[in-house]
């Protein structure tokens, strides 16, 4: 690990001025904000991150989970995974997201990790997690190792000539389909970011993964209020039944009405190069009877421009069937 | 591992410069300074000027301070920023009951007990602790007064080669406060973040499971 200065914010403001300093905050940044550390220590261990200072947040008073003004929930970005998972808010009305989370890492790390930290959480690709290997993301213009090699657990939606990776998080597929917004503290003030545009494509800058820049500081997500009656569902399939990334999930958020699909949202995840709203499954089953064959037509449209790479063929057909699984599940 | 050679040409701050031979022979066998009045460090002798340098908190360049509280002791420390809560557990502390064996949050060996919530020392930076109540499995019972869920262990027959099992036993005496249903499946999911290569699961799960009915 390279060394670093240490330093504790003890306002948002100054939080805000540390990380201004730096030219990015993007991959490879001299500056970066630490929480829980549960990615980022791991990934300076790797000397894939090589922070000069790393700015303190715990102690800014960003943990709270709170009902939103004009309905839904607000959760703090320093609010513990462990903490929203069973808050009796993300219970009743956002079961999706307290799923999501609860399927994810083990409690450990349920326990140190923050919103904010997951939302920024980096890929598994197994050749940016090792500096030995050509990796655009972590090092532009070195190649994608990844193309033609050990991509089994990477992306086939979203990808770019550059980078398949996908991105592992849990709780941002749930965030995703529940349209989740980003309040962001800056340089120049306070800004809303809908979920749907907080990452970025790899495209041919794959060091850049959202619309993150210098001095911005996650502060809270927003949760809108859902119609009464819906419904919500994570599922999550993978090799092993626990503590394992996924090879395909999807969230569901899905309300029926005269026996018809009268609102539905739709996010995929451990198939995406970014938690992977799928407007096309959305389009195809409002308005629809809950059938499995209007399900199978979703998941078709879902996948439809998949590109699938040399070892993750399967992933087209298995998040076809994840998505109508989880279809079924929530209209149970 | 190594050094890249872009590293080499531009360290950044002093520490760099030291190499770890010339570290460890200032600040005395233990690495790093500590002063407690519990901890017995027993000291390879060093000459009077080594130990007069040694004892001043500056003399170490690039390391911090942190006062860390474990097992209901404080202990005054000077380390390298980069350490984990894990090296300084076994390293600097000696409190070797906690064990590494990832390194990277993977297999839950090194689970502790942080304001009173299960964590992997691994990935806690120790500079970062300051204030924090670190509980360790030395702490949670010894041999003469066993924590329930160490007995448990024993009756049990809860391991085998026993690397995993101080973080099993952290792991399962917090589940104790922690939501988790009745069967023996809740146990499994809420302890999946501790792997057992020995594959005592079945007598791990058991030992939990006593514990947690008799309660």
């Amino acid at each position: 690990m390279q060394t670093f200065e240490l330093i504790t914010a003890s306002t948002i403001s100054d939080a805000v001025k540390a990380q201004a300093a730096s030219p990015t905050a993007q991959q490879g940044a001299p500056v970066r904000f630490i929480a829980g550390g549960t990615n980022l220590v791991d990934y300076m261990k790797l000397n894939v991150e090589t922070p000069r200072k790393l700015v303190d947040i715990n102690g800014l008073p960003l943990d709270k989970i709170e009902p939103a003004q004009g309905g839904g929930l607000k959760i703090g970005a320093l609010a513990r995974n462990t903490d929203v998972a069973h808050h009796d808010v993300v219970k009743a009305q956002y079961s999706v997201l307290s799923q999501a989370i609860l399927s994810g890492a083990s409690t450990q790390l349920r326990n140190m990790a923050t919103t904010a930290g997951n939302l920024l959480q980096k890929t598994r690709c197994v050749y940016y997690r090792d500096t030995a290997y050509g990796c655009n993301k972590r090092q532009p213009g070195s190649g994608c190792s990844a193309i033609g090699g050990h991509n089994r657990m990477l992306a086939i939606l979203g990808t770019s000539e550059k980078c398949i990776a996908s991105n592992p998080s849990d709780q941002n597929v749930a965030l995703t389909a529940l349209e989740a917004s980003i309040q962001v503290t800056g340089s120049k003030g306070e800004r809303v970011i809908p979920i749907a545009q907080f990452y970025t494509l790899p495209g041919n800058t794959p060091e850049r993964e959202t619309v993150l820049e210098p001095g911005d500081l996650v502060t809270h997500i927003t949760l809108p209020a859902l119609p009464d009656g819906a419904k919500s569902v994570y599922l999550k399939l993978r090799d092993r039944a626990s503590y394992e990334f996924a090879l395909a999930s999807a969230a569901i958020v899905i309300k029926q009405s005269n026996g018809s699909i009268d609102f539905v949202r739709v996010a995929l995840g451990g198939v995406g190069a970014k938690p992977w709203r799928s407007l096309e499954a959305e389009k195809s089953l409002h308005g629809k009877a809950a059938t499995p064959a209007n399900f199978r037509a979703a998941a078709e449209a879902a996948l439809h421009g998949a590109r699938p790479q040399s070892q993750n063929g399967f992933k087209v057909e298995l998040a076809k069937r994840c998505l109508v699984h989880a279809l079924t599940q929530a209209t149970a | 591992m190594s050094l890249r050679d872009d590293d080499r040409s531009s360290p950044m701050t002093s520490l760099e410069k030291l190499s770890r031979r010339a570290f460890l022979s200032r600040a005395g066998a233990a690495g790093v300074i500590s002063a407690t009045a519990t901890v017995a460090a027993p000291l390879v002798a060093a000459t009077t000027q080594e130990q007069q340098v040694a004892t001043s908190e500056s003399a170490i360049p690039g390391t911090v301070a942190v006062t860390l509280k474990v097992n209901g002791d404080t202990h005054k420390l000077q380390i390298d920023p980069r350490a984990t809560v894990l090296d300084t557990l076994r390293e600097t502390l000696h409190f070797t009951g906690t064990k590494k064996g990832c390194d990277h949050g993977q297999c839950g060996a090194c689970t502790v007990h942080v304001n009173g919530r299960r964590a992997n020392s691994c990935l806690l930076l120790a500079a970062m602790q300051q204030n924090a109540e670190i509980t360790t499995i030395e702490g949670l019972g010894t041999p003469d007064k066993m924590h329930p869920m160490q007995a448990s262990f024993v009756e049990h027959d809860g391991y085998q080669c026993g690397y995993c099992t101080s973080g099993q036993i952290m792991s399962a005496a917090a589940l104790q406060h922690e939501p988790c249903g009745p069967a023996d499946n809740d146990v499994k999911e809420a302890l999946s973040g501790n792997i057992c290569r020995c594959g005592a699961y079945p007598n791990i799960v058991a030992a939990v499971q006593f514990v947690r009915r008799s309660a």
